[in-house]
């Protein structure tokens, strides 16, 4: 929508100014995670630019606050359990989320609103009230304070996006591939395996991206359902931030970022390639 | 209600400070028979728990090859204790808890008790655990560790005090003379007994006006004249960081807490040693153990808290231990070798004026006195 | 239909003979679709099954049993049963000696068991005390001069003091018929002397309570056949309710019995009559003490507030969906990223951030007080009260309203602008009549989902709310983990979730759960 030669001055500074608001609104979305990127190599422990940070000086700069995130116990731990307890939660978050999603997206699912509506309640529902209820709830069964007991709630957690994803690519779905593929004698199993998956393989894969990033994240149902040998790397921050405001803390931040970017870069390759599938253009 | 004369001339026994520490080798070590080889330990965090780490956890772990886990929750240690309890599934070996806490989980069944005298060492010269430990043993279930206050740190370099430094409690209550943030805790813990003080009333009525109908809101009722000025803490790390960084002007944390921001990391801040409230720190068992992990927690105690042990903690953080023969043998910082009796809370010039933490009172009155605050604070 | 029936009926094939069409194995055609029909429906089920059951189970049923918690007061009868059967006949505000011998033995056998500091802690909820009265009576209850009762029956006969002799009485069932009151408190002794002390009541001589019901059962009249001879007449026989209330003078205040009296069923809407700030009490149901009413205030706080982030969010968010809805799909999915970065960061991340910025030594302040918009000692107090809460969450919250605003705004051909241009609209009628409406299902959806998010947050206000900014969440949290009143935290959630709930279906009636996107 390029600002055309014969705009009025009144449009001239509409074009400009809701450029320059939208400028300042993704400002704000963005500068406070970028800030704390430089920060997080403050040779000193402040959570502020020192003046040898500010006069670009080398010394203002370090990398001590890495050095603790990668070696300290207390950080490691966490970092660790997070990889072994978000993975496990999106298997089985994905496993089951793109069977159901397939059996949702079937012409003839009886109550199909109302089991949609159920699956994507975890989403909806408070994490408290989620993270309360599974207290009383896992504790009552043996589960609170175990790695299953995390796994399974953060999987419950995950659970909505997979649908999400899935069925959002199923929609689009050509039906009468399916039935190509049967009437050349192909069972359902084969059928979906080979028909269907390739091509709600970008839902998949993004919903598990999903569901891993929320498992990932998640610091209030692990709080209450987790003992200390589930602690996660976010409990560990949200201890550090409520206690012990560690420089560390900006040091894992900034790892974390990195995931992010990353995910978001494995996202974009995955909607460009679904595009390319489905015969749409990017443009 | 009675404020107990100071616990007894055990503490006080701490003040020649001079005496050559009693070079007393760490005996060897019994063997465990029929004891698991891992222990949940619920502790505080930070600096404290650090200092259970360098003088028994981590001689204990090198001698025995077990692996233990930290569970930094002891803030809710009763609530999580309910928790287990309720679920039938304990989580944790050993718990450490403020007084009157264990008073709390004592009262509910929710720690064992035990025989001092038969379950931890005796002092060198032979004198019964109950004995050396004396008052710190504030019920059954209850291991002492240390004897700590509450008190406040300042900064020294706020330009709005004109050179005033505060010198008694109550100028927590003067924002006029020396303006700024604060930091409470956000618990009636302490703040009511101070709030009480600084209102007229003398440290050893508090707790009988306080259990008067009208008393805690007598006290809410202080507290009100700051409470705009009121930065609340729920963990004892966060006073010493908000110091640090300048987010307040002077704020309550336990003393060894402080110890560090001043004299490890060299912070322009002070202590206010007036009117400290002291208060016992220590183990509880939790109920519901299986027999081989009772049996290794038994063990545990037994090295964890006898005299040379409790002693060598104090070269790490500014507690007093609680045991009467380790008071001899505390020397110096570990890392700093400065001495540690000046920093201590029973140092008598820290002790011009205290206040005793009522554990009697604190455990019948609790429930009452924290939902006051609460609803006070949210509204 | 027709995809369903592909290899079992082949296209276009005619009915064999009669009117009845059949399929291909003979079968009515009407018959074998809908075995058909079923088998479809089946197999989809299935593939849907394992998932709802995993959410029902792990997920469904934990909140389930929390709503069973807000309204659970089975503590009251189960730890002072006799209590609470004796007071239902007993009207007067401080009840008689029966009442208070009942409270004397429930509270000797909860005291075994460690109880009674619980059931304090759980009627404290409702009378501030009782948790200290209880607490207290719980300590003295052992010595309040019951033994006196006792002492007179070992000094009548020393068999009395013989535990093996007691445990042989209390098996004949003849002396059991005989003696109802010391049967009773007998069991109950010799239960948790089992359970509670590990002890053997045969080797143990019975407690106080359990002499006191054996003389009730004696002045009553009883003659139980096979038990030493006793008179008992002109013994002393210390009134059981003025022992107590002289042990805990509580016990003589009428508001204990009020609330025991109200509180004695094993349910009770007394949790959520608590977070509405109203109580429950014999007259009826009345408002909180001013200084306890904090939930209704807490709970149009959150809506208030969340009201505020939503609108900041709507706000914010229409310029950005807007712009990045008309520019080239290169340049928006370029500008689109910086919309979904903070989507995909931790929320640890960006919370810490804000408290980073945000603090008085923060980053925000020292860039006013360097550009000279603030002095330094009168630096700006963003953090730890509403604004941080609001900045922190406005942020949170922003991607998850520009989402929804830019996919419904995408969808909204530009021809329609033109064409109000063409017929002679200026540039903000052409927007405001045209363009607008037709984005506010966007909005709509944006909206609604802010909106559910934010009412349930707990974690950002908890870091950067301080004491004013934080939600109702933050309180539930708070009572699960620290207060310990798991039935207020329980009732409060409750509310919280129908009212989550109520817009959850709101938002499927609107815009449909299964068009939510994620991510563009």
């Amino acid at each position: 929508m390029a600002l055309p030669r014969y705009a009025t001055p009144a449009q001239r500074a509409w074009h400009y100014g809701l450029r320059v608001i939208v400028g300042l609104v993704l400002f704000y979305l963005v500068a406070p995670i970028i800030v704390i990127i430089p920060l997080s190599f403050n040779a000193r422990d402040f959570f502020t630019f020192t003046p040898e940070m500010l006069a670009l000086d080398p010394a203002g700069y370090s990398l001590k606050h890495y050095r603790d995130f990668f070696t300290n116990i207390d950080w490691q731990l966490p970092l660790w359990n997070s990889l072994k307890i978000a993975p496990m939660a999106t298997l089985i978050a994905v496993t089951l989320g793109t069977l159901a999603a397939v059996g949702l997206s079937q012409a003839h699912m009886p109550w199909k609103r109302a089991i949609m509506a159920i699956l994507i309640s975890p989403m909806i529902v408070p994490l408290i009230i989620s993270a309360a209820g599974m207290y009383f709830f896992y504790s009552r069964i043996g589960l609170q304070g175990t790695y299953w007991g995390v796994v399974l709630a953060h999987a419950a957690l995950g659970v909505p996006f997979v649908i999400i994803t899935v069925t959002a690519t199923l929609v689009g779905f050509d039906r009468s591939l399916t039935r190509a593929a049967a009437s050349l004698g192909a069972g359902p199993v084969r059928t979906f395996l080979k028909v269907q998956m390739p091509l709600i393989m970008p839902g998949v894969v993004a919903g598990g991206l999903f569901a891993f990033i929320t498992s990932f994240d998640e610091v209030v149902v692990v709080m209450f359902m987790g003992a200390a040998g589930q602690k996660t790397l976010p409990w560990q921050m949200f201890t550090g931030l409520r206690e012990q405001i560690s420089p560390t803390i900006l040091a894992a931040a900034t790892v974390l970022v990195t995931v992010s970017i990353l995910l978001l870069i494995a996202l974009e390759l995955l909607r460009r390639r679904n595009e390319r599938l489905r015969g749409l253009s990017p443009s | 209600m009675r404020i107990a004369t100071w616990m007894g001339s055990a503490a006080l026994a701490l003040l020649p400070m001079t005496g050559a520490a009693l070079a007393q080798e760490g005996e060897t070590l019994p063997p465990c028979e029929n004891c698991a080889d891992s222990m949940v330990i619920m502790s505080w965090g930070g600096a404290y728990q650090n200092s259970q780490l360098k003088a028994y956890v981590e001689p204990y772990v090198a001698q025995t090859g077990i692996t233990v886990t930290w569970d930094e929750s002891s803030n809710e240690a009763v609530a999580k204790l309910r928790a287990a309890q309720e679920a039938g599934n304990m989580p944790f070996d050993l718990v450490d808890v403020e007084g009157p806490d264990a008073q709390r989980a004592c009262d509910e069944g929710l720690a064992v008790e035990i025989d001092h005298d038969e379950a931890l060492a005796p002092a060198p010269d032979g004198t019964p655990a109950s004995e050396d430990f004396g008052e710190a043993i504030v019920n059954e279930c209850f291991v002492p560790q240390i004897v700590f206050s509450t008190t406040f740190g300042y900064r020294t370099d706020v330009a709005e005090w004109n050179g005033q430094t505060p010198d008694d409690i109550c100028d927590v209550f003067d924002l006029e003379t020396f303006p700024g943030m604060r930091s409470l805790q956000r618990s009636p813990k302490k703040n009511l007994e101070w709030a009480l003080v600084c209102d007229g009333v003398p440290a050893e009525e508090v707790y009988d006006v306080l259990s008067t109908p009208e008393g805690i809101d007598r006290a809410l009722a202080k507290l009100d004249t700051i409470r705009d000025s009121v930065i609340w803490w729920t963990a004892g790390a966060e006073t010493p960081q908000l110091l640090a960084d300048k987010e307040v002007v002077m704020g309550s944390t336990y003393n060894g807490r402080l110890f560090s921001v001043i004299a490890e990391q060299g912070q322009p801040v002070a202590m206010l040693w007036d009117h400290q409230v002291f208060d016992y720190d220590g183990w509880i068992v939790p109920a519901g153990l299986s027999e081989e992990r009772m049996n290794r927690v038994m063990h545990f105690l037994r090295f964890a808290t006898d005299t040379q042990r409790l002693a060598d903690q104090a070269k790490y953080i500014a507690y007093g231990p609680a045991r009467a023969s380790s008071q001899p043998l505390v020397s110096t910082h570990v890392d700093l070798g400065i001495e540690m009796a000046p920093h201590m809370p029973t140092n008598p010039e820290n002790m011009t004026h205290y206040i005793v933490n009522s554990i009697d009172w604190w455990a019948d009155n609790q429930d009452e006195a924290e939902a006051r605050f609460q609803n006070w604070l949210a509204q | 239909m027709a995809d369903m029936t592909v290899d079992r009926l082949p296209d276009g094939r005619a009915a064999p003979e009669g009117t009845t069409m059949l399929a291909a194995d003979g079968t009515p055609l009407r018959v074998s679709l809908q075995r058909s029909l079923r088998r479809q429906k089946r197999r989809a089920f299935l593939l849907v099954a394992p998932l709802l059951a995993f959410i029902l189970v792990f997920f469904a049923l934990p909140i389930a049993d929390m709503l069973f918690r807000s309204v659970d007061n089975h503590i009251v009868p189960e730890t002072l049963p006799r209590t609470v059967e004796a007071l239902a006949e007993d009207p007067d505000p401080v009840p008689g000696e029966p009442v208070f011998v009942a409270l004397y033995e429930d509270l000797v056998v909860a005291e075994a068991y460690k109880r009674h500091t619980q059931l304090g802690t759980r009627l404290n909820y409702e009378m501030g005390g009782a948790s200290s009265l209880l607490r207290g009576t719980g300590r003295a209850i052992g010595r309040i001069g019951t033994d006196v009762y006792a002492d007179q029956f070992v000094a009548a006969d020393p068999a009395f003091a013989d535990p093996a002799r007691w445990a042989a009485w209390m098996v004949d069932p003849a002396i059991r018929a005989a003696l109802p009151e010391t049967t009773d408190a007998y069991d109950a002794w010799a239960r948790f002397t089992i359970e509670a002390d590990n002890d053997d009541p045969a080797e143990e001589q019975p407690g106080d309570m359990v002499y006191a019901a054996l003389w009730r059962d004696l002045a009553a009249g009883a003659q139980p056949p096979g038990l030493p001879a006793v008179d008992v007449s002109g013994w002393e026989t210390p009134s059981i309710r003025e022992l107590m209330i002289e042990a805990e003078s509580g016990w003589g205040d009428p508001g204990i019995w009020s609330t025991l009296r109200t509180f004695s069923a094993p349910y009770t809407a007394g949790y959520y009559l608590a977070a509405l700030d109203l109580r429950l009490s014999e007259d009826g149901i009345a408002p909180r003490p001013a200084s306890e009413r904090i939930y209704n205030a807490l709970f149009l706080r959150t809506f208030v507030m969340s009201l505020l982030i939503t609108g900041l969010c709507i706000l914010l968010g229409y310029p950005v969906a807007f712009l990045l809805s008309t520019l080239p799909a290169r340049t928006a999915n370029l500008l689109m990223i910086l919309v979904l970065l903070p989507f995909w960061t931790s929320l640890l991340v960006r919370t810490s951030a804000w408290k980073v910025l945000l603090q008085q030594q923060g980053v925000i302040n020292d860039i006013l007080v360097w550009a000279g918009l603030v002095a330094d000692n009168a630096r700006l107090v963003m953090i730890n009260n509403q604004t941080g809460t609001i900045i922190a969450m406005t942020h949170i919250l922003l991607p998850f309203m520009i989402l929804p605003m830019y996919s419904v705004m995408k969808g909204i051909p530009p021809a329609y602008m033109r064409a109000a241009r063409s017929l002679g609209a200026n540039d903000w009628t052409a927007f405001w009549r045209v363009y607008f409406p037709q984005s506010i299902p966007g909005i709509g959806a944006g909206s609604i989902l802010v909106f559910i998010l934010a009412i349930g947050y707990y974690i950002t206000p908890e870091l950067v709310g301080g004491t004013r900014g934080v939600f109702i969440s933050n309180r539930i949290a708070y009572h699960i983990s620290s207060s310990l009143n798991w039935g207020l935290a329980a009732a409060l959630g409750t509310i919280l979730l129908v009212a989550v709930l109520i817009l959850y279906w709101i938002y499927d009636r609107l815009v449909g759960i299964d068009n939510v996107k994620l991510g563009g």
